[in-house]
């Protein structure tokens, strides 16, 4: 990756749909021919969609990018956006980095009940996953926990919240290996 | 392996019962989800259930460990061996504790654990590389500490966590760090 020049623009490029080998190559050459280099990426499969997004830096057009990906969409099975993005800054420094793990029946709602108590003391969520498998409803967040949030009052929070779900709720700390 | 250690001489035989075949009860069964009860390992209810666990822990492809929640029983009852296991370093064969607490438990290590309850998704989980857990013996009740490493040290720690109605999911190392299981056994 080179450095991104002032003229650079930042976009988001988003993929979903139907899954088959090629997808991200094909996506990542039509971008290469643009100049536009990947900054950051993630890519999974939800219950077997295809799910990619890209951050991608270059001079090209927002309009160009999404005419060069076109291609990809004919045949209805794929769905791609191009958005130009800000600069952002990375997570606050400050924070303690945490893990909350709930498991359970599922039944609709747990996320949102559980994520609402996260807000409320303004802890950030940096990554998560949602797994269902057979009955078992799975949610791993990690959480980004402000200096001056009340750990323990978040966690009597998750707990109370996951008691009445009748959902089993662990918040730990992460430990972080220095090498 | 300590020869003469009580955990390394002991056997299933020593029970003198015919252990069953249990049906293994998956999460998001309540009793998975509970801290189970102390048992007295010189109980006949006790010693059939520990005949038991081991019975069905060795006709579980790739079974390491099992423990009594897991058959629906909220007992502080597991049994493990791990000594077929490519991962293992020290073992102790077959054995099965009752009570077990963990008396010390450093250098810890991240690595993928799997199990019956959880039949299809592993994790990576970070526990314990050196571990010394004391509990007693199913039958005579004699207690024993067992000192131990590597992945007979991870199956014990995940045993425990059995018996205090945790799962390896509650200490899944992150978001990316759970898996769809890819192999069945």
């Amino acid at each position: 990756m080179s450095d991104a020049a002032a003229s650079d623009h930042l976009y988001a490029v988003t993929v979903v749909g139907h899954d088959r080998p090629g997808i991200i190559a094909e996506t990542t050459a039509r971008l290469a021919e643009l100049g536009l280099n990947l900054e950051d990426s993630t890519m999974t499969l939800l219950r077997g969609h295809f799910a990619m997004t890209l951050i991608c830096a270059g001079a090209a057009g927002g309009r160009d990018i999404e005419d060069a990906l076109a291609p990809l969409t004919i045949d209805r099975s794929l769905r791609v956006t191009v958005a130009e993005v800000p600069a952002e800054s990375g997570p606050t420094p400050g924070g303690s980095p945490w893990v909350l793990t709930v498991h359970g029946g599922d039944r609709t709602g747990i996320v949102s009940a559980v994520v609402a108590e996260v807000a409320a003391v303004r802890g950030n969520i940096t990554d998560l996953t949602t797994r269902l498998a057979g009955d078992l409803y799975l949610l791993v967040a990690e959480i980004d926990v402000p200096a001056e949030a009340d750990v323990t009052a978040l966690e009597a929070a998750v707990e109370r919240v996951a008691s009445e779900l009748g959902v089993q709720a662990t918040l730990r700390r992460v430990d972080i290996d220095e090498l | 392996m300590t020869a003469q250690h009580p955990v390394a001489l002991w056997s299933e035989d020593l029970l003198g019962v015919e252990g069953r075949v249990l049906a293994v009860v998956r999460a998001p069964a309540p009793v998975l989800s509970a801290p189970s009860a102390d048992v007295d390992p010189t109980a006949a209810e006790v010693v059939q259930l520990a005949a038991d666990l081991v019975e069905t822990m060795r006709v579980s492809p790739g079974c390491v460990g099992l423990a009594a929640p897991q058959v629906g029983v909220a007992g502080r009852v597991f049994c493990v061996d791990v000594s077929a296991h490519p991962k293992v370093r020290t073992h102790h064969g077959t054995f099965v504790l009752c009570n077990a607490e963990i008396v010390s438990a450093t250098r810890n290590e991240k690595a993928r654990e799997g199990c019956m309850s959880v039949p299809d998704l592993t994790g990576d989980v970070r526990r314990a590389s050196r571990l010394v857990v004391r509990g007693l013996l199913p039958g005579t009740g004699e207690e024993v500490e067992v000192t131990t490493d590597a992945f007979e040290a991870r199956a014990l720690q995940h045993e425990i966590d059995h018996c205090a109605g945790r799962l390896f999911l509650d200490r899944v190392a992150g978001a990316d760090a759970v898996h769809a299981r890819s192999t069945y056994l």
